[in-house]
């Protein structure tokens, strides 16, 4: 820059106050010049841009660096008062792909048949053989579905149980591209018809389904306090789906197994599903029949 | 309109700037119709004579939303399964409905505001009709959200504060597209003052009846009391052209939302930071090919060959040439950097669209879309109006199209696959979209609706812009005359409310007699309103 557009530059920027023309200041509030305005406007734009993206952002990422050091310490996992975390653990190793678990859910939430709350993926290992993985609701810690839904019908109990509530969800089906888990149904027709509960329809217990709404898996919310696992869990004759508590630290299967749930997780190098979406789910699958491992996923 | 000039003082007129036309003119009895004479009477001819394929398009294009509603109503009682949706095809038609119906009224905001802005003056007899389409397409856009809703009942609570959540994009969608409604009515009443006074006096004048009288009370309420002073002139200018900066930053915004409704997930082929960009140009294009199918059918339709040339068609069509090769350069850009990422979802959402089960739709896209309005127009042969409307036909269903297939194959893309196995071990499969008969009526009629709606539009307010196009013109004139036409203002005055007359050119509100050369070149139409 020469000296000349240097000079030209600086008068530019600070007009010179002479004896018939007020100082443009910024604080006085009455000579603000249009320039100034619509900078000072942008640049606040823009510090709340960045603040709203860089809030999120450092949530998400301490999120992520907690989510671990909670785990080899066994206790206090979320810091909440609530005297349950509930999970779940899946033996991959013994399931054999009967789908028990499937019928015996839409049986106990009057689900149609393609409302596969609890879905058995046939897969196929490295080596070319199939093998099963039941998928139910994840239970993310940080689910995606929870943000988007534009009436606050998702949400998070302190318990770590993601529901919804059908009598507030309009049907957007945004939660539905959220998920990355595909675990969501939506209810495209009348639902089953149920006889008359002993409960409320409620999210914890979400039967009947209603018409136009969302359901998913809600790993039997409402048998929880009461001591029984889910259904998924009590029909499958391979013991292959523990419900567990992080709290307490122990996981019960159907078949009458009762293990220490980070002995469990850490022995068997548990794995979780998809990871890198930053969900941290809160269902751990155990490997087995020859599996690789690859990135998709994250030793406990 | 030689009778009325003979009515006043040469010598008034000589000084008075607010006088019709200079007196030089006036007084030549050779001399064709003036120009603005014949803007005001083709700029009501629509309202004031009913075209004879009125009602018959009325009824045809009524029968069609009929025939919508009834399927709404059957997907009210069957659910939205009826509409060929199921849990792998989660949005579809509906989806790709909002954001082709929203996207189309972006014409208006081309033509109308940026045109504006740019000060190009070729624009002005276009403006009205732009600005009609963009009011009439959004709201029909706005009405998919109720298909669209599962629970289609419950739409109040989008709108119940206490339900709110920020954090959803669906949520800004339901602020930025109504807070643009109501930038898009506010523009298009704007430029309507000084019409509907110029108006009003129109309706008064010829044959009275309960649905005229009906029309000139409204227009004399919402022209209130504009008596095209120079004041009001300005503050009306002045007002226009800060809606018009408004509007633009406010359409970008909407479909730059709307997208966001899509690319906040994490699913391959709607996470795209490009989606945005690639929304609003989709949009722009999409709208003004419709402006130029709406411009061209209201030129042959209602007459206004002597105002809207082949050569506005031409241009606009230029206009949409150039967005629809920024379109298709964004279309290459997002397919071949996705093309790239080799992760197992995104490589098998570009193979699929490209080459798999939907590359029917992307490539009739990339014909009729892309490639064909650019062979239109690189031609000179076939640069014709006829040339030009074919076009932009093609580039409407081929935009539509291409939004099914940015809307469908995402959606319909299996996520959870073997983790562990080979990657072209799926855990499931793709989904597959059905198109019923349900939601095609109900897409059918809400198209439907377009055109009903506009004919209703261009029957009740003047289709040019009349006011506008006489300013334009007394522009052009005194830049052609400056000594003879500087000191008059040719801008007619009108007088508001129940005061003098002060030139014969207002004398409607009291029905006073018109010189038979006024209505000599107003064809005699067969009804009135």
């Amino acid at each position: 820059m020469s000296a000349d557009e240097q000079e030209q530059d600086e008068t530019d920027r600070a007009p010179i106050p002479s004896a018939h023309q007020q100082p443009v200041t910024v604080t006085t509030g009455k000579h603000v010049s249009r320039r100034r305005f619509l900078g000072a406007a942008a640049s606040g734009v823009g510090l709340a841009a960045v603040g709203s993206v860089s809030g999120a952002l450092i949530s998400r990422s301490a999120r992520s660096q907690a989510a671990p050091a909670r785990k080899a310490t066994g206790s206090a996992v979320t810091g909440s008062s609530a005297t349950h975390q509930w999970a779940m653990v899946i033996d991959l190793r013994n399931c054999n792909g009967c789908k028990l678990c499937t019928t015996a859910c839409q049986r106990y939430h009057y689900l149609h048949q393609d409302q596969t709350w609890i879905h058995v993926f046939t897969m196929q290992s490295a080596s070319g053989e199939p093998y099963f993985m039941p998928r139910p609701c994840m239970m993310c810690e940080d689910p995606p579905c929870v943000p988007v839904c534009p009436v606050s019908a998702n949400f998070r109990t302190d318990e770590g149980l993601v529901l919804v509530t059908q009598q507030r969800c309009v049907g957007t089906r945004i939660c539905m591209n959220a998920c990355p888990y595909q675990a969501r149904y939506f209810n495209w027709s009348a639902p089953v018809p149920a006889p008359r509960q002993p409960f409320p329809q409620e999210p914890a217990w979400p039967v009947p389904q209603v018409e136009g709404t969302v359901g998913k898996c809600v790993s039997c919310a409402a048998m929880l306090p009461s001591g029984r696992i889910p259904e998924c869990a009590s029909y499958c004759p391979m013991g292959v789906i523990y419900m567990g508590d992080l709290e307490s630290d122990v996981a019960v299967n159907g078949i009458g197994n009762s293990v220490t749930l980070s002995k469990f997780l850490t022995e068997n190098t548990a794995v979780r599903f998809k990871t890198t979406f930053g969900t941290h789910p809160r269902v751990w699958y155990i490997t087995g029949h020859g599996q690789t491992l690859d990135m998709d996923k994250e030793v406990a | 309109m030689s009778s009325h000039v003979e009515s006043l003082g040469s010598a008034q007129r000589a000084w008075d700037p607010r006088i019709l036309e200079p007196v030089e003119e006036l007084t030549d009895a050779e001399e064709p119709p003036p120009a603005i004479e014949m803007i005001r009477s083709a700029a009501m001819r629509p309202v004031l004579f009913r075209p004879k394929w009125f009602w018959p398009a009325v009824g045809v294009l009524s029968a069609l939303l009929a025939l919508g509603f009834a399927a709404w109503v059957v997907q009210l009682r069957t659910g939205l399964g009826s509409a060929g949706y199921s849990d792998q095809a989660f949005w579809a038609i509906y989806e790709a409905n909002l954001v082709t119906f929203i996207g189309v009224s972006y014409g208006g905001a081309v033509v109308s505001a940026i045109l504006r802005i740019t000060k190009t003056t070729w624009r002005a007899p276009l403006t009205r009709i732009a600005e009609a389409t963009a009011l009439v397409t959004l709201p029909i856009g706005m009405l998919f959200i109720i298909p669209h809703l599962g629970s289609s009942w419950k739409l109040w609570e989008l709108i119940w504060p206490p339900y709110w959540n920020l954090s959803s994009p669906i949520l800004w969608d339901f602020f930025a597209v109504s807070t643009y409604l109501l930038a898009t009515c506010v523009f298009f009443y704007l430029p309507l003052v000084a019409d509907l006074a110029i108006g009003a006096e129109r309706l008064a004048q010829g044959a009275s009846s309960p649905g005229r009288k009906l029309l000139y009370r409204a227009y004399r309420l919402l022209a209130g009391r504009y008596d095209g002073s120079l004041s009001q002139r300005r503050l009306l200018a002045g007002a226009i052209g800060l809606v018009a900066i408004m509007v633009i930053p406010m359409a970008v915004s909407v479909h730059s939302v709307l997208s966001f409704a899509f690319a906040s997930s994490s699913r391959p082929g709607y996470l795209e930071t490009i989606f945005p960009v690639y929304f609003v140009v989709a949009a722009l294009y999409s709208g003004v090919a419709l402006v130029v199918v709406v411009v061209a059918a209201a030129r042959r339709l209602f007459h206004l060959e002597a105002f809207i040339e082949r050569r506005h068609l031409v241009r606009l069509g230029f206009i949409m040439v150039a967005l629809g090769a920024a379109y298709l350069y964004l279309t290459f850009t997002e397919y071949l950097v996705d093309s790239y990422s080799n992760t197992t979802g995104n490589a098998a959402w570009v193979y699929q669209t490209i080459l798999g089960r939907y590359w029917m739709p992307f490539w009739f896209y990339f014909v009729a879309g892309g490639v064909v309005p650019i062979l239109v127009f690189m031609f000179r042969r076939t640069r014709t109006a006829t040339g030009v409307v074919t076009a932009a036909t093609l580039v409407l269903a081929a935009m539509w199209v291409k939004r099914l297939v940015i809307v469908i194959p995402p959606a319909t893309e299996p996520l959870v696959r073997s983790p562990f196995g080979p990657t072209g071990a799926l855990g499931l499969g793709w989904g597959t979209y059905h198109f019923t008969w349900v939601s095609i009526s109900i897409t059918v009629a809400m198209a439907a609706a377009i055109p009903l709606l506009l004919l209703i539009v261009f029957r009740l307010v003047p289709i040019l812009p009349v006011a506008e196009m006489e300013e334009l013109a007394a522009a052009a004139e005194r830049a052609a005359a400056p000594t003879a036409a500087a000191a008059a203002v040719p801008v007619a005055r009108l007088h508001a409310g129940n005061g003098a007359p002060v030139g014969a050119a207002d004398h409607a509100g009291n029905g006073a007699p018109v010189g038979a050369a006024d209505h000599a070149e107003v064809p005699r139409g067969d009804g009135d309103a």
